[in-house]
């Protein structure tokens, strides 16, 4: 018999019951759709994810205190901050000396009990440095950012988020007001643009004050981390050997620090991701291979269904291969049809999806399409070997009976 | 053309065993015409059965046009039956979603000929039953006698030397069972060897050869000497 005689046969077969061709299409269309779709999230929030960061500059260089590596041979095996001596200002003002640092933006982040008259809450305050501006990548709604003044220097000045303000002040403008944190106020000399959470903070919540001023708050000399920027993506790399010099030679020659630059939080949030999805993937995945049972439950019943046409096609001289590739054949195109269908009921589901959140792109990778299909078309295939055994194994005589 | 040797075949049914044939020696020339009658559980149909290679003996030899075919495989015997031997069955067992042309093409088909040469072969074999302007009908399109003469289409369209119909005629009208065995003896007038099990005694009467089967035993073998 010929190949394209088996897929004719079993293609008509497959016209000839539309009930069980529409549910067996849809259990595998379900399993590919749920695919597609999973994957397309996962990888939507991996691409906003590191598009955000993108946006951030891959100039950027983070600077953490401890070491979160082990210590060289010899060392006792130090865990991250268990030596850690203090990031300080002037480890940060050291940094900024170096000639393939561009500018250098030391935070320290707290939280604090802000108000304005009779209005009270509590509130993240981030101390930084009027770099922070540019290395972030922010704008301003209303006034200016903070001044540029020594980083050891105190002044009562603060910046808001858009949230903040609205909490406070409504619809009237802050500049100029005295807000109080803790036991000091500050003026307010500018409010941040919309932003949403942009890189590690939410703007729109944060009041920003002169690093000086959050460490006079807190009352803590450290610094949570210190962001700096390198004159080029070239100098990336010994703009961090140069950091860690510097902090290096001030801090007794013990190595405390770790910087991570950006493609590094990058990669690793990209291989976070990645294991998201293929997790995604794998759950959705399982039910390609409860549609496969299925499709071996189904093929099962065509085969009893089918038995005199068997026996016919025995009689007339089929061979228990030909049978075996009817059915294989019948099998396949149901689940490759059955994928396909899946793959518009995906696409088109992601598409609402991006519809409903236009900042995200749903759209699934190709790899995870073609695997779908492949696993969906395999899990077919094989779970069909069986109820075609069977039915190439059927006694021509009692079969042609219909027993 | 065929010789039964000793040909037994043993059914376990519960824990008894049934002796469907049970001894028999057979002898067919080439362009027989025979009938085979009896009783319901004589053995008729098991002996049709193996006689198309269905079926296997229990024990004895069956040789077919000279080879042994009881020692042979599955595949052998697909291919045997495939260019030996065409079935007429009572229930016609047409795929109803086939047009007629379809069906008839099913045997050459599966012996993987090609599309242009089984089409032109499938409308001459057609033709010559009768169902020249019915080519593209399907089987719930046709009446009880063209769906039969559909099947003796089949039947022949890998010209074998044997045909075995089982009751023919089972589900016919006498006037369309009367024409589909007319159609049988012309075409064994042609030379092909014809058998047919029936419980119809005129038409059993038709054949130059009678068996009868009584107990999984052949208990007449008979020639009609005047035809």
């Amino acid at each position: 018999m010929k190949a394209f005689d088996t897929s004719r046969l079993a293609f008509q077969a497959i016209r000839r019951y539309p009930l069980r061709t529409s549910m067996m299409l849809l259990s595998v269309a379900i399993g590919v759709a749920a695919v597609v779709l999973l994957t397309g999230v996962g990888e939507g929030a991996r691409r906003y994810v590191s598009g955000e960061f993108a946006a951030l500059g891959t100039h950027l260089i983070v600077v953490l205190p401890g070491k979160s590596e082990t210590a060289g041979a010899g060392g006792t095996g130090t865990i991250i901050g268990a030596t850690a001596r203090d990031l300080t200002l002037d480890d940060a003002m050291a940094i900024e000396r170096s000639p393939r640092i561009a500018q250098v933006a030391p935070i320290v982040v707290g939280s604090g009990n802000a108000s304005w008259r009779e209005r009270e809450r509590e509130i993240t305050v981030l101390g930084t440095t009027t770099a922070m501006l540019d290395v972030q990548h922010w704008t301003l709604q209303l006034g200016r950012f903070l001044p540029d003044i020594d980083m050891d220097v105190a002044t009562p000045v603060c910046v808001m988020g858009s949230v903040v303000r609205d909490e406070f002040f409504g619809n009237t403008s802050p500049l100029g007001q005295w807000l109080r944190i803790g036991d000091t106020r500050c003026r307010v000399i500018g409010v941040l643009s919309q932003g949403g959470i942009t890189g590690p903070f939410n703007t729109d919540e944060l009041v920003i004050l002169p690093i000086a001023s959050a460490q006079q708050l807190f009352n803590a000399p450290g610094v949570f981390r210190i962001l700096a920027e390198a004159v080029s993506q070239e100098s990336m790399e010994p703009a961090r050997r140069d950091i860690i010099e510097i902090v290096k030679a001030r801090h007794q020659g013990e190595e405390d620090i770790t910087v991570v630059t950006q493609d590094a939080v990058l990669s690793t949030f990209e291989s976070i991701f990645s294991m998201i999805t293929i997790g995604l993937a794998g759950i959705a995945a399982i039910s390609l291979i409860v549609a496969g049972v299925l499709i071996m439950n189904v093929m099962l019943v065509a085969v009893s269904q089918r038995t005199k046409e068997i026996g016919l096609l025995r009689a007339l001289g089929a061979k228990q291969r030909h049978i075996v590739a009817l059915f294989l054949t019948e099998a396949v195109y149901l689940s490759f049809l059955g994928a396909l269908l899946g793959l518009i009921l995906g696409n088109v589901g992601s598409m609402l999806l991006s519809l409903v959140f236009p900042f995200l792109d749903f759209t699934a990778p190709t790899w995870a399409m073609a695997a779908a299909v492949g696993i969906a078309v395999t899990s077919g295939l094989l779970f069909s070997i069986l109820p075609a055994r069977r039915a190439a194994r059927l006694d021509p005589v009692l079969a042609l009976a219909g027993r | 053309m065929i010789r039964l040797e000793n040909i037994c075949r043993d059914f376990q049914v519960g824990d008894q065993v049934v002796h469907a044939l049970d001894h028999v020696d057979l002898e067919i020339q080439p362009g027989e015409y025979i009938s085979v009658m009896g009783p319901s559980g004589s053995g008729k149909s098991t002996l049709l059965n193996l006689l198309g290679l269905l079926d296997k003996p229990t024990s004895g030899n069956y040789w077919l046009n000279d080879a042994d075919v009881s020692s042979m495989g599955d595949n052998a015997l697909a291919e045997q039956r495939q260019q030996n031997i065409g079935f007429i069955f009572q229930s016609f067992h047409l795929i109803p979603r086939l047009n007629a042309l379809e069906n008839v093409e099913l045997p050459m088909l599966l012996a993987g000929a090609p599309v242009a040469a089984r089409r032109e072969r499938a409308r001459e074999v057609l033709e010559s039953v009768g169902l020249g302007t019915r080519l593209h009908h399907r089987p719930d399109q046709l009446s009880g006698g063209e769906r039969q003469r559909v099947a003796i289409g089949r039947a022949i369209v890998m010209k074998p030397g044997l045909l075995m119909a089982d009751e023919p005629t089972g589900n016919l009208d006498s006037r369309s069972g009367e024409e589909v065995i007319e159609i049988l003896e012309q075409l064994n007038r042609d030379g092909i060897s014809l058998m047919v099990v029936t419980h119809d005694r005129e038409i059993g009467r038709r054949a130059r050869r009678h068996l009868t089967l009584h107990d999984g035993k052949i208990v007449r073998d008979e020639d009609t000497p005047s035809q």
